[in-house]
Formats: structure tokens, sequence, C-alpha cells
């Protein structure tokens, strides 16, 4: 047995999928946290408060480590995906995958794929201007988070597309967050349920407070409800 | 054999061997009683076509009584066609109605290339049985059988995943022909023995590299294995398989 490619393997290459995918999950609770502050009718201020705290120094490292997280699960999915095309190399002329599986467990490539477009357009909206160009608001140069936020929102495409592309994470968290405990080797009869039962809740409560936000702020900046 | 008054056109997949690109041809098929199983009702097409001086179908199948996992056959989207729980001889022709079109498609992975129309090499399988799948046993006569104290619940458990027939439906169905079913009811039924200890780690690293070495691919835990596999094999198997690896790779010399 060759023991060097024991860390090189399939097995390993989906433990690492697992865990990339279980450390995005827990970095949504915490990116969820902090913008649902965004809706305290402060004008914003608890959340620069916080946007500011993000800005520290020790930070930094943590800001490195969550995009060495998403990298890793991108690219342990496209290494994966390109060897599994290679295991069937002739398709089937009629397929009931239907009957036997999930269409979004099956497409958890495509549905991810959408995530990483919005990725860099939701990056290039908020984290590239706050972190390198700066933005100027009315005519001038700002930091405030919470502006720049309001100004995003303002176009009706862009909390649209903020919200369509809450349910590809729905779908992509629906079956990612069970399957990371399976491969993980984390099945057992008495916690099947809790972790599937979590999964659902999670699957579908993050996503809908995601797409909430630039819903309330939309409403709110053209006058539909009151701050 | 009976003879009924079914009506099929069936549109099968033809490729004279490994090398040869195939095609689908179709056949008209009458006279199919619903009491037939779904290899016999092939037996009835392929008598015709020799009767025709055509070459007959080319299909795995030996013991049809679903135990031995010969017959294979992808049937309308599906491995062993669209019952749960059954193989493709123990698929009967009144699962199916009269007058319709039949797609029947040989296991699609690189692992099982087509050996000749429904017909593949599944000898990947032996190959990974042979890394891993054996026992030390000690000759002489066999030794008293409260020796070796095993609880009725790790017994059945084991026996559950033993009941695995390597047919490969689960590869079949596989979006990615992963072979994580079969290897995991493998592993999992030795290392809840206690006879299967001795070569419990080296047997799942050594099994899952020769699965690795084989081109199958990853499991994405779709469940579409289990929900096709004949004798009903659980997922469960590919979590302890995962478990067993993850611990065998990190302590193993």
């Amino acid at each position: 047995m060759n023991q060097k490619g024991i860390f090189k393997n399939v097995v390993v290459k989906k433990y690492i999928m697992g865990l990339s995918g279980l450390f995005l999950i827990l970095f949504l609770l915490v990116h969820l946290s902090i913008n649902l502050c965004a809706l305290i009718p402060d004008g914003g201020n608890t959340f620069n408060e916080l946007a500011e705290f993000m800005d520290l120094p020790v930070i930094k490292p943590l800001e490195v480590g969550l995009f060495i997280g998403f990298i890793i699960h991108i690219l342990d999915a496209l290494v994966l995906t390109l060897q599994n095309r290679k295991a069937r190399k002739n398709g089937y002329e009629v397929s009931a995958a239907n009957a036997n599986s999930k269409w979004y467990s099956r497409s958890m490539g495509i549905l991810g794929t959408l995530l990483l477009m919005f990725l860099i357009i939701h990056l290039a909206h908020f984290w590239f201007p706050n972190r390198f160009t700066g933005y100027e608001l009315d005519g001038k140069e700002s930091h405030n988070l919470y502006q720049l936020m309001l100004y995003t929102f303002n176009e009706l495409w862009i909390v649209v597309l903020y919200v369509l592309v809450q349910i590809s994470l729905g779908y992509h968290l629906l079956h990612g967050f069970r399957s990371a405990f399976q491969t993980l080797g984390l099945n057992h009869p008495r916690y099947n349920t809790i972790i599937e039962g979590l999964g659902v809740i999670y699957s579908i409560t993050v996503p809908l407070l995601f797409a909430v936000i630039p819903v309330i702020l939309y409403l709110r900046i053209h006058g539909y409800i009151p701050y | 054999m009976s003879h009924g008054d079914m009506n099929l056109t069936l549109k099968i997949w033809r490729q004279k061997n490994t090398e040869t690109k195939g095609s689908f041809e179709t056949y008209p098929i009458s006279g199919i009683s619903p009491d037939m199983s779904f290899l016999e009702m092939i037996d009835v097409l392929n008598e015709k076509l020799i009767v025709e001086g055509k070459e007959p179908v080319a299909f795995d199948h030996d013991c049809r009584e679903g135990i031995c996992g010969m017959c294979s056959m992808y049937i309308n989207g599906r491995p062993h066609g669209p019952k749960n729980a059954v193989t493709t001889c123990q698929l009967h022709m009144r699962s199916f109605k009269n007058g319709d079109t039949i797609v029947i498609e040989p296991w699609r992975a690189s692992a099982f290339p087509v050996i000749k129309d429904l017909a593949v090499d599944r000898t990947s399988f032996d190959r990974i049985m042979a890394a891993g799948g054996f026992v030390s046993v000690n000759t002489g006569n066999a030794q008293d059988a409260n020796n070796l104290p095993i609880s009725k619940e790790d017994a059945d458990e084991s026996f559950t995943s033993a009941a695995c027939i390597g047919c490969g439906a689960c590869v079949a169905a596989c979006k990615n022909a992963s072979a994580m079913l079969f290897v995991s009811a493998k592993v999992s039924q030795y290392a809840l023995l206690p006879q299967g200890q001795p070569e419990r780690k080296s047997r799942v690293l050594a099994m899952v590299a020769q699965m690795e070495e084989e081109g199958f691919g990853s499991c994405t835990n779709t469940g579409a294995c289990e929900a096709e596999c004949p004798k009903g094999i659980s997922i469960s198997n590919i979590a302890r398989l995962n478990r067993e690896y993850l611990g065998a790779a990190l302590s193993s010399k």
C-alpha cells in the first residue's frame, strides 16, 4: 500500500469538502448576525460600529482564513468534479434520477457556480470598495458601510439578484449541511434526526433572513415602510 | 414459456466489443406475457433474433433468483428497472404497460467497460475485494463459537452489509459512478466482526486505494445508490467507511 497516497485520495478530498463547507456554514451565521444589525433603526450606527470592528488588525488574519476557506472549498469541488466526470465518460441515453435522488443533491456544482458568480459581484459591491478603492457617496469620500448598503440596494435589480441567489444558497445548504456530516462519518440513528432537522432549519432560515435585509432596506429607502 | 399479449418496443444498446462504438437498435416484440421476468423477455427476443439469423443481445445473467448479482441492465433510466429492491431477473413484465417503449442500456462507468452489448466487465470489484476483502484464518479445526463473543446487533449489522451481491447498481445509479456503497458494505461486514479486526486498518486503506485506482468517482451523498440497491444496503455504511478510513489513515504506520 502506497502510504504517501493516503492523504491524496477521494475520501480525504471529501473530508476537506465537508470541513470547509461546515466552516463556511459557521461564517454565514456571523455574516448574517452582523447584517441583521443593519435593520436596527438607529441610522446604521450599530452596523457601522460592527463594520469598524471587523476592520481591526486582529480580524485581518480571520479574513484571510475565510478567503482560504472559500478557495479550498471551490478548488476541491473542481478537482472532485473533474475526477467524477472521468469516472463516467459515456453517459446514459435515458436517466430517471429523480426516482432515486433529489435534484439539488445532484446539482451542487451548478448551485455552487451560481453562488461563486454572486460572490464575485457581492465582493465588488461591498468588500472591494470598503477594503481598497474606497467609495464616494453624494460626491464625497466615505467610510460609512451602512450608507454604501443603502446606496447599493437603492437599485431594484440588485435587490432582486440578492433575493434570487438565496434560493441557490438554500438548496446548496439543504444538501450540503447533512452531507458534510455523512462525509465526516457522523451518521448515527441517535443523531441523524437532529442533524437533518438542524440542516433544514438552517437552510431555510439563513437564506430567508439574508433575503429579507435588502428587501426591507429597499422598501425603507423608497418610503414604502417607515424606518 | 407462457405466451401473452403484450406488445413492446425495445431500444437496446448494441456494441460489438470494448473497442468499437456502440449505438441503439430498436426491436418490436410481441406475445410477451406479463408473468415473464425481464430476462425471459430478452430470451424471447434473442430466440427471435437467432431465427432471423441476427446476432442475439449479449447480457449477463446467472442464478435468475436475485442472489448472484450478475444481471445488470439500465432500464428506462434506472438500474434494474422501475421497481425498488429487485434485480433485473426478479423484475416482471407486469411492471410495464402494453405498448411501452423500453430503453435498455449497459451500466455506464469507466471502471465497468462494456464487453459486448449489455454485458460489462465488473472485475474492478473483484480487484477491490482482492485488495482487502479477506480475514486471517488459522488452519485447523473450527474453534468453539463461544470463543468469539460478538453482540447480536453487530452480527446482524455485519450480515446486512454482507448481503451486498456486488451487482454494481450503486455505481450505475451514482452520478459520479462512485463505488462507495459497495466498498463500504465490504469494509463494514469485516469491521463489525471479531474475525475482521487483524486487518481492519490495512483493509480499508487498501480497498479505498484500489477503488481509486480503478477509476470510480467520489461520493457526493445523493443517496441514489441506496435507493437503487437490490439488497437495500444503507449509506450508513459509507459513513462507517469514512470513519474507518480517517482512523486508519491517522494511526497506521
